[in-house]
């Protein structure tokens, strides 16, 4: 296993796919977080029976794998529409959509965390709809979702393992094209898997820090 | 632009082979479950026992699976265990890398269930008289079961979606191999993934509407 015949342009390769991952993970979560919030504050502000129609698309994107809404917008946009965008637009739109998704619930258990008589008291102080928002929810708010949404682009980073399909070379499919070449399966998986873990680690145990240290009080 | 013409009579045709697919879909996802629960449960007594070589054991387990990505672990029941010269079928891999995923993360959620469980009862239950071992099977872990329902159901309709991964692995029977190997053979994209795509969303559906019927009729108290 210790001798091997990686050689350093394979380990650049290999940095280019990590690199490839981070930034469709990067897109995709500043994105999907903007639309995560807007489509949650739009499903708490207007009540569950005027929202059923977003809650339907979201509920769509969670439910389906992301293997299939990939091939499936992919196929939409390349053969139905007949735009010929780039993998990665797809691959970021997908995966913008799926984590807005994830976000709006996120968001909406935020909002529903802060104590409607602490919103009043803001509102009859003489604050506006915005300046409530703002200033009172979100603050408390944040500490409620801010956990979970940790965990929310950890979990986006591993899905995003799955762009593979619409020809996008991230860090899995380099490691697979290696692998074809090398045959050295273990060495350069467990390479692949190292990378994931270390960036992932650290994260998911602040995220635990975060919760554990703002849960009490 | 839009100069397309659907045909889902084409795809339409296929569908007894894509709901056939559904089957083993559900059937991996039910027996990963199945394992991986049973798994899980001896990773949390493994995490309550003193013995510290035990508790590294689970702990590397769970992190390992929820810090890396599904599509990661299957390639490596595959091809990982591939290279010591036992080459399994896809399906027994997609099977080992679910397994391993879903018990990592019940295990988690196992652990936050118990946190909600008083100490006070295994004490308690010490005290009657009864073993370690009795008091965490007839005290802690139905309680655990119970706490634990919801987190289950989400990990079994992520297990419903993870089974569209062992395609990667060389799984044609499931319903996303099923429905590659149908796309290239009529070249239907669109249609034919629209429609697995549907079907995907009812077993998730009826999954979750289902759980909530259990649920409704176990935890009536």
């Amino acid at each position: 296993m210790f001798d091997t015949a990686l050689t350093s342009t394979d380990l650049i390769f290999l940095a280019k796919g990590a690199g490839m991952t981070l930034l469709v993970t990067a897109i995709s979560v500043v994105i999907g977080t903007i639309l995560g919030i807007i489509f949650g504050v739009i499903r708490y502000q207007i009540g569950p029976i005027w929202a059923a129609p977003l809650t339907f698309v979201l509920d769509i994107c969670r439910s389906i794998p992301l293997l299939i809404q990939l091939v499936l917008l992919n196929a939409f946009f390349g053969m139905v529409v007949g735009l010929r965008w780039p993998g990665l637009t797809v691959a970021c739109i997908v995966l913008s959509l799926y984590t807005s998704a994830y976000c709006a619930e996120i968001v909406r258990g935020g909002i529903e965390a802060v104590p409607a008589t602490t919103r009043r008291a803001a509102r009859s102080l003489g604050m506006t709809w915005g300046q409530d928002m703002r200033q009172i929810v979100l603050p408390l708010a944040t500490r409620v979702a801010l956990p979970s949404w940790i965990g929310l682009a950890l979990g986006v980073m591993k899905d995003s393992a799955l762009v593979y399909v619409v020809q996008v070379t991230e860090l899995l499919k380099s490691t697979q094209i290696l692998i074809t070449r090398l045959q050295e399966p273990l060495f350069l998986l467990l390479i692949c898997g190292a990378f994931y873990f270390i960036i992932s680690y650290p994260l998911a145990r602040f995220g635990g820090y975060l919760e554990k240290r703002w849960s009490n009080d | 632009m839009f100069n397309y013409t659907f045909q889902w009579n084409q795809a339409l045709k296929y569908l007894p082979r894509m709901l056939e697919g559904a089957l083993v879909t559900m059937e991996i996802a039910l027996i990963s479950m199945v394992i991986g629960i049973a798994l899980a449960v001896l990773l949390t007594a493994f995490r309550l026992s003193g013995n510290r070589i035990l508790k590294a054991i689970a702990q590397t387990w769970v992190e390992v699976a929820r810090n890396t990505p599904a599509l990661f672990q299957i390639y490596m029941a595959h091809f990982g265990i591939a290279s010591f010269g036992i080459h399994l079928s896809p399906f027994i891999s997609l099977l080992i890398g679910i397994t391993f995923n879903n018990a990592g993360y019940l295990a988690e959620n196992f652990r936050g269930a118990l946190k909600a469980i008083p100490d006070t009862q295994t004490r308690a239950g010490r005290s009657l008289g009864m073993s370690a071992v009795q008091s965490f099977r007839s005290i802690i872990l139905p309680q655990m079961l119970r706490i634990s329902f919801l987190p289950m159901t989400n990990q079994m309709v992520w297990a419903i979606l993870m089974t569209s991964l062992g395609v990667t692995v060389g799984m044609n029977t499931d319903l996303y191999g099923v429905t590659q190997d149908l796309n290239a053979l009529t070249f239907r994209t669109f249609e034919l993934f629209a429609i697995a795509a549907v079907i995907f969303y009812l077993i998730t559906k009826a999954i979750t509407i289902g759980a909530r019927l259990i649920a409704a009729r176990l935890f009536r108290y």
